[in-house]
């Protein structure tokens, strides 16, 4: 049996995982199966900024588009270090595709544009 | 200028303020102090926002970006840039604002809602003694400064605090090649959500050292050294449990109180422990047509309570305007009673009670199961279960009208069941 907290959502479920992988404590489908990633392979979301190359907003906020191997968090950042956006950016657009070939792509997380952040 | 309904401050509370309040016969205006809507959400780049409003998780720039596609086309002036510098009230409230487009701007308002948002408490809060070098700062500020700006503000850093800024900086600074020495915690448990201690401590094995305090700072121009030390039971350090850490960065997270000082003209009748204004369920404060929402009324843990809670004051400052009510008022109290610290709304107006009252507070202690009750005239009137209840996560509760057995003030209390 091991005792995890679910990191799913901010209300915190306190899990228990039994060896079958059984889990209990959850209030959310999403607990069981955070629970059960944990315990085989963990995998966290990402969410950074990279430069950009406008005056009124020199950095842009993105993340990955689903959570990642946590093993693979340094080495995704490493690859976001030189990444300079130069254009108009769309909340979603894709920054980055394909991490370190994990299949998940890097988003942004806000609009910028020549014309101004955001309205 | 003339206006119906003027609301002080563009982030989580303002927005679904102004959206609730939305209505083709009223004029609202928006004042933002900074050059964009969407306030602090705009430097919070994390995860887990917007659960409760949204069902999906979103970073604190997306849950912004939702509320200000909202407000588009909508009929609803903004003004950014721009700070409130003074509102009394008259007849109708005047306020007067600055910006470096317009300078100087008076204007009149029928109705105000206050979502100014809270402030962080500095070093000189909690009395640090020691040197006072450069390299201590608020958590936020950090954030800010690494966020926005992209700054990294320190190379080797400790947090005193274990609020949820604290946390999430310590993985932040960590993510940009920071190494953070530890997190000190006064209380003997943690004042952030358990998750964050998780996904922000326990993922980068940074310890956590509760029932601790930071008792010496060094450093002749910038920080150079902390010591921490444990408390016992009244908070007094324990001599030779010093501990050593060679830092270049503090950041503190420590509380955060609602930014409110600015209104103190409008003698507003205010709460010795939520620091904000004491309001009734429609979120008005003692001065007719002024309510208040968001972290300017009480810190909240989640930004979805936050927005809610602007919604509901949006809601009731249209009806207000609309219906024209100024009758009487029947102001009793709803206080906290055994293991509760505050709760909000504080009053509970009789005469203007249509819907149900959703009542937000904390409890005082750390219990594994417990069970809330509402008590009017010594009879329990509703009664609610709870598990791992913390000082540190907010409690809801909803009163329905006919939960209520007569006009009397109510007491909402916490039992642990052992």
């Amino acid at each position: 049996m091991k005792e995890l907290t679910c990191i799913v959502c901010p209300v915190g479920c306190h899990l228990s995982v039994d060896e079958s992988l059984k889990v209990v404590g959850n209030r959310c489908p999403r607990g069981e199966k955070y629970a059960i990633v944990e315990m085989t392979s963990p995998k966290r979301m990402i969410t950074t900024t990279v430069r950009t190359t406008f005056e009124d907003c020199p950095r842009l906020s993105v993340k990955t588009k689903e959570p990642v191997p946590k093993s693979l968090m340094f080495d995704i950042l490493a690859t976001l270090e030189g990444i300079v956006v130069e254009k108009n950016v769309k909340i979603g657009d894709v920054i980055v595709a394909d991490a370190c070939h994990t299949g998940v792509d890097i988003i942004a997380t806000k609009s910028i544009s020549s014309q101004g952040v955001n309205l | 200028m003339k206006t119906d309904l003027t609301i002080v401050g563009g982030g989580a509370a303002g927005l679904a303020a102004a959206l609730s309040a939305i209505d083709p016969q009223l004029n609202i205006l928006i004042i933002e102090r900074e050059p964009r809507l969407g306030g602090i959400l705009n430097q919070c780049i994390h995860n887990g926002f917007g659960l409760h409003m949204f069902q999906e998780e979103l970073t604190g720039p997306e849950y912004a970006n939702r509320f200000i596609e909202a407000l588009k086309d909508k009929h609803i002036d903004i003004l950014l840039g721009t700070t409130v510098i003074d509102i009394q009230k008259k007849t109708d409230f005047e306020i007067t604002l600055t910006s470096e487009a317009n300078g100087y701007q008076h204007l009149t308002s029928k109705a105000v809602i206050i979502a100014s948002g809270c402030y962080e408490r500095t070093r000189g809060a909690v009395q640090i003694p020691g040197e006072r070098p450069k390299g201590i700062m608020p958590a936020g500020s950090a954030q800010r400064y690494l966020n926005m700006e992209g700054y990294l503000v320190g190379k080797r850093v400790f947090i005193l605090g274990s609020g949820d800024i604290g946390l999430i900086m310590a993985r932040r600074m960590t993510l940009e090649g920071a190494q953070v020495l530890g997190v000190a915690e006064l209380m003997p448990y943690s004042n952030g959500l358990t998750r964050n201690i998780v996904q922000c401590l326990n993922d980068f094995d940074i310890p956590l050292y509760l029932s601790h305090t930071v008792t010496d700072i060094k450093g002749k121009d910038i920080l150079e050294q902390i010591t921490i030390q444990q408390v016992d039971d009244k908070f007094e350090p324990i001599p030779g449990t010093e501990k050593v850490f060679e830092v270049d960065t503090l950041l503190l997270s420590i509380g955060l109180i609602p930014d409110v000082g600015l209104f103190d003209s409008l003698q507003m009748k205010k709460s010795p422990i939520t620091k904000s204004a004491i309001v009734d369920q429609t979120l008005m404060t003692n001065v007719e047509g002024l309510f208040v929402c968001g972290n300017a009324l009480h810190v909240h843990d989640l930004v979805d309570w936050v927005s809610k809670e602007g919604e509901k004051a949006g809601k009731t400052a249209k009806a207000y305007l609309l219906e024209q009510k100024h009758e009487e008022k029947d102001l009793k109290s709803i206080a906290p009673g055994s293991n509760i610290r505050y709760v909000v709304p504080h009053l509970i107006d009789y005469n203007h009670l249509t819907e149900p009252i959703q009542c937000a507070f904390r409890v005082t202690k750390k219990m594994a199961q417990g069970q809330f009750k509402v008590v009017q005239n010594g009879e329990v009137i509703l009664l609610k279960k709870a598990k791992h209840i913390a000082p540190a996560e907010m409690e809801n509760l909803i009163i329905k009208p006919e939960d209520l057995k007569s006009k009397d003030p109510i007491e909402i209390h916490l039992e642990e069941i052992v």
